[in-house]
């Protein structure tokens, strides 16, 4: 369970948020500029809130008024961005290996296995990052944040730099992790077309602020 | 012409061994430092950027007084130095790679720190919330992408390293089999009566030595744009 309860100033622009996810994947919807990248970074722990509370599954992580700040690396929270953030020096398998290196976990075959098939990567293995076209890319982001074993997958528009048709080839994939993968979920997106597809609990932001929250209906209601 | 003589031996093998050592040593500063002026705001960072630069801009015989009043045996480090470690830098080899590595410091920073600027700071949060700590984030992502910078610069430095002169001669003189390098070598040549053919020789080894360090940087430096762009 992530709950979340902060405050962020960043130039003239202020961010408010208080919300507490129980759903398997949380859609945060708005429009460009209302914030919603800033407030999963302040969930990764990549920007630091000026004051409040984050927890996931009780564990604090950041509690400003305690001086409490857990650092991304140690927060076990994975994060989709819109770009990919492929490694270009590294291929898909090194790519996919790297989150698993760095937490120091012990391989896992049939996980690695079960995330290859799910996403349909087999093929680009040995392949760099410069070699994949922009949803092959976006399918390895997926899953090199899924095998770090994170506890909560972030995903920034992750299907924002796509076009219509590559949003089509990907949409599926997502849909099988939310169903099969069992890791709750943080998806951003100004398409409400995509969250009513994959959400399952709907937090509306606009100009930092929370103006709605509830199951997917809330997308009908104007915001 | 070709029959280079033990006497420029010497001096051939000594720029050698007194720029790499000279490099080796100033790399991992040089890394540590251009990662500071690139990743890192710090009080005083103008002037350390103007420190950095200082021998590329003096006089390099004011650059080799400066280390002989600081390093010199009588000098405030140079004393310490050989007081409680027993290291002296006057008048040795040891002391013409440090003038080496300071002269040529300002040409191994550079290309690192443009090539640590280059990293794109998207990955290094990438990686860091996939669980990396941040000195693993500099091994595993900033560094490895940043190599052929880093190459570029050892490569630079070497060969700067391989030509300094006049701070190095004002520091540790022009001493035959200790001291006297390439340049100093072909220095003694030119003010001899019959030294115009080693003199010569000297200069073809020291053209031929630049060259290939620049050729070797432009391929680093391709290189470089390669890793970047993940082909």
């Amino acid at each position: 369970m992530l709950k979340v309860d902060i405050a962020k100033k960043l130039g003239e622009f202020r961010l408010k948020a208080a919300f507490t996810s129980e759903g398997r994947v949380t859609g945060l919807f708005g429009a460009s500029g209302a914030g919603k990248t800033s407030l999963i970074n302040i969930i990764a722990g990549l920007l630091k809130p000026d004051r409040g509370v984050v927890t996931l599954d009780g564990e604090t992580l950041d509690d400003t008024a305690a001086g409490a700040h857990i650092p991304p690396h140690r927060r076990r929270i994975g994060y989709v961005f819109q770009d990919a953030r492929l490694f270009p020096h590294l291929n898909v398998r090194q790519n996919l290996d790297y989150g698993r290196r760095m937490n120091g976990l012990v391989e896992d075959t049939a996980q690695h296995k079960r995330v290859v098939d799910l996403l349909d990567i087999g093929a680009l293995l040995d392949r760099r990052p410069g070699k994949l076209s922009g949803g092959e890319r976006q399918r390895v982001a997926f899953g090199r944040a899924l095998l770090s074993k994170p506890r909560l997958l972030l995903l920034d528009e992750p299907l924002g730099a796509l076009d219509e048709g590559r949003k089509l080839e990907i949409l599926p994939y997502l849909v099988r992790l939310r169903d099969e993968a069992g890791i709750p979920m943080v998806y951003v997106s100004h398409d409400a077309a995509e969250l009513r597809q994959l959400a399952t609990q709907i937090v509306m932001l606009k100009g930092g602020h929370i103006t709605a929250f509830g199951g997917v209906k809330v997308l009908t209601t104007p915001p | 012409m070709f029959d280079i003589s033990p006497t420029e031996w010497t001096a051939i093998l000594l720029s050698l061994r007194v720029a790499t050592v000279a490099t080796l040593i100033a790399t991992p500063i040089g890394i540590a430092v251009a990662w500071l002026l690139a990743r890192r705001d710090f009080w005083g960072k103008a002037l350390v950027d103007a420190l950095i630069y200082l021998p590329l801009v003096l006089p390099p015989v004011v650059t080799g007084y400066l280390l002989l009043l600081t390093f010199g045996k009588r000098g405030f480090v140079g004393a310490w130095l050989y007081d409680h470690l027993g290291i002296v830098f006057a008048f040795r080899w040891t002391g013409a790679a440090l003038a080496c590595g300071v002269m040529s410091f300002p040409l191994l920073v550079r290309p690192i720190r443009l090539s640590i600027e280059a990293v794109d700071r998207k990955l290094e949060q990438a990686a860091s919330t996939l669980g990396a700590a941040p000195w693993r984030v500099f091994l595993t992502v900033t560094l490895p992408l940043a190599l052929p910078g880093v190459l570029a610069g050892m490569v630079l430095g070497f060969a700067k390293a391989i030509g300094e002169f006049g701070a190095t001669i004002t520091f540790v003189s022009n001493i035959p089999g200790e001291t006297q390098t390439i340049s100093s070598a072909i220095y003694s040549l030119i003010s001899t009566p019959d030294g115009d053919t080693a003199a010569l020789r000297l200069v073809v080894v020291s053209i031929f030595i630049a060259t290939a360090a620049l050729i070797a940087s432009e391929l680093f430096a391709r290189r470089a744009t390669q890793r970047l762009h993940g082909n």
